[in-house]
């Protein structure tokens, strides 16, 4: 098989019929970079979406407000809910499985931040120190909000770097100094920054507590986060329907009532996405191998009409001692030779636009929401030449039974 | 070296049959030069066609040497065509994208031998029919004559026990045609067996035995 002379008729085959060698190794070359360039596009969605995802923690469920939708032990549907402190308590001791528990307190208005002479306005969320996790928050300076901040309710905050590079000279260390947050002073504790994009590192993160007590001392809560120690989507619903349960008796709802807790389960809402990739990352295939099958085809018609120009060539070669398994041979290794070349070709192109937008995309800081990232995974590339290979054996099959057939008197044909 | 015994051949076109060998009984002895002489349709080319293994036959025995050609598989009879035939057609039958060393050494690459080997057995060939220098050349650079010598190079290079040639000289004007049959004749000379088709009665002449076909039968010797 792989004797220097075998090649050598090949190269002479594929020489003498240029253009048909163009042409097929043409329609393989497309069939393999569609593949490539439609998976590389469909990892492109994929990895926005993750990309998007990259900022909260994928096992958190986040638990918001509702309304009552059915009336129950004597109480009128339509009740507005209010989480306070007591459900932040409630979930931390009573329900099993939470691991990182956080509330929010929403605060309203316009939360102008002021330092020496610079005033700008920045949003400001509040928070429990569990929150650290659920953002997937980096501190690159200082500490997170702390238990002993929510305990003696401190005048502390912590900074995105955005804010930091807007408020303070370059090299100013801001851990130690004051900022003043709608007219309150609060000692800046620590600096973080977030993958989730520029939006996260221009936020101030307040302890909660310090913010109640700032709105009159109310015990409120706006919104529930936390993580499951079970990272499975089995044991998230669990700890999911344990948290209905336990609200439905604090707040006197009917456990059935779904309207009135909003619980956002990104584990399974990721799962569900993932779902939806994975389809279409099978039609993407399914239409990429579709296109391959065409150039295979393509592949095996052209090898076949020239299996009958060269009938006769067959013949004399037969009639000198040519065995049919040697014709096999000779024509397989031609299909596969000329598939394999070409698809490698298509392979390495469609590699080059994959990665050549890729690159593109990041020299130039682009930021699209559907598509972030667009790569080919290896386990991929190495299917597709398995392909290829497997096809251009296919493509050279049934030619070469075809030229296994001519008879040795086809030479004494006139 | 060569026994038929009552060969018999026909062809099915269609709802027609037509038998074209009805019983055909010769023996070939070795290094003999025979040729076949007949009128168009006789059944010359069939029966060098049986000879050479190229076609199977529908009754009888046909002995090369000591073994029945009968019923053999594709491979077994590439197999025996490599090791004792050398072919000879009167279309020349050269590969055209290969030049003449490499046409000459093709039978040699079914026989596994490395190129290095080949090529230099395919080159003394050539030079024993005349054409060192043409070894490198194409065969749509060589004259018919010349094209007929190397492929009568490429039917020795294996040191077969018989040559089949049909019509050789067809293509080919009288002088070249002498030429080519004087270089069969050095052939046989040298214990080679060489079967000819023809149907010029000067060249026949030059053979050693001429056999007639006539409807299907050997008429005379
Ligand atoms: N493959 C075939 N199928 C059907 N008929 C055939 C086939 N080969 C030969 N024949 C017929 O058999 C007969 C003998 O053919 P053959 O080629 O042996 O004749 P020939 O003596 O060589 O004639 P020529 O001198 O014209 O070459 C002819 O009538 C021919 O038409
Ligand atoms: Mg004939």
């Amino acid at each position: 098989m792989f004797d220097l002379d075998n090649w050598q008729e090949i190269f002479d085959t594929i020489r003498r019929h240029k253009l048909r060698t163009f042409l097929t190794a043409l329609s393989v070359w497309w069939g393999i970079f569609m593949l490539v360039v439609l998976l590389g596009s469909g990892s492109g969605l994929r990895n926005s979406f993750e990309h998007n995802f990259r900022d909260d923690a994928l096992n958190s469920i986040w638990v918001y407000r509702g309304q009552t939708s059915i009336s129950y032990q004597g109480l009128p549907a339509g009740r507005y809910l209010q989480f306070s402190n007591d459900d932040y308590d409630m979930l931390r001791n009573e329900v099993e499985g939470i691991d990182k528990l956080t509330g929010r307190y929403y605060l309203t208005g316009e939360y102008v931040v002021n330092y020496q002479d610079k005033s700008l306005s920045f949003d400001v969320r509040t928070v429990h120190p569990d929150h650290l996790f659920l953002e997937n928050t980096l501190m690159t300076e200082g500490r997170f909000i702390n238990d002993k901040d929510i305990r003696e309710i401190r005048k502390v905050c912590v900074l995105g770097d955005l804010i930091v590079e807007d408020l303070f000279e370059e090299g100013a260390d801001p851990v130690g100094e004051y900022v003043q947050v709608k007219g309150v002073e609060y000692q800046v504790v620590g600096v973080f920054t977030d993958e989730g994009g520029e939006n996260e590192r221009r936020r101030i993160y307040l302890p909660i507590t310090t913010a109640q007590r700032i709105d009159s001392g109310t015990e409120r809560i706006h919104q529930l986060m936390f993580t499951v120690s079970d990272p499975t989507l089995e044991g998230s619903k669990k700890v999911e329907e344990q948290v209905r349960q336990h609200m439905a008796s604090l707040h006197q709802f009917d456990p059935k009532d779904d309207q009135a807790l909003y619980i956002n389960n990104n584990l399974q809402e990721y799962q569900q996405f993932q779902t939806v990739f994975n389809m279409i990352d099978g039609f993407l295939w399914f239409v990429g191998i579709g296109s391959i099958i065409a150039g295979v085809i393509g592949v095996s018609n052209i090898m076949l009409i020239v299996v009958k120009e060269r009938t006769r060539e067959i013949g004399v070669r037969k009639a000198l001692g040519a065995t049919p398994r040697s014709i096999i041979g000779m024509i397989l290794l031609e299909s596969v030779f000329l598939t394999g070349m070409a698809g490698y070709i298509g392979l390495l192109s469609g590699f080059g636009v994959v990665y050549g937008i890729n690159a593109l995309m990041k020299a130039n800081d682009v930021e699209l929401e559907f598509f972030y990232n667009p790569e080919v995974s290896f386990g991929a590339v190495i299917i597709a030449l398995i392909i290829l290979v497997v096809c251009g054996a296919l493509a050279g099959l049934i030619p070469a039974l075809q030229a296994a057939k001519v008879q040795p008197i086809e030479a004494m044909k006139q | 070296m060569i026994k038929l015994e009552n060969i018999r051949k026909s062809y099915t076109t269609g709802f027609n049959t037509l038998e074209v060998l009805k019983g055909i009984d010769l023996e070939i002895l070795e290094g003999e030069f025979v040729s076949i002489m007949g009128s168009s349709g006789s059944g010359k080319s069939t029966l060098l066609n049986i000879l050479g293994i190229l076609d199977a036959y529908d009754q009888g025995n046909y002995y090369l040497g000591d073994i029945l050609v009968k019923n053999l598989s594709q491979t077994q009879a590439a197999r025996l065509r490599n090791q004792h035939l050398g072919f000879v057609f009167q279309s020349f039958n050269l590969l055209a994208f290969k030049s003449a060393w490499e046409n000459v050494a093709l039978p040699l690459y079914y026989q596994k031998i490395p190129r290095a080997e080949r090529r230099e057995r395919a080159l003394k060939y050539l030079d024993r029919v005349g054409l060192l220098d043409w070894a490198d050349h194409l065969p749509t650079q060589l004259s018919g004559g010349q094209q007929q010598r190397v492929a009568i190079a490429r039917s020795l290079i294996t040191q077969p026990r018989m040559i089949l040639a049909d019509e050789p000289t067809g293509a080919l004007d009288s002088v070249t045609s002498h030429e080519i049959i004087k270089l069969f004749k050095e052939v046989n000379e040298e214990g080679i067996t060489v079967v000819l088709v023809t149907h010029e009665h000067d060249i026949a002449e030059m053979t050693n035995r001429t056999i007639f076909l006539k409807d299907g039968l050997i008429d005379l010797e």
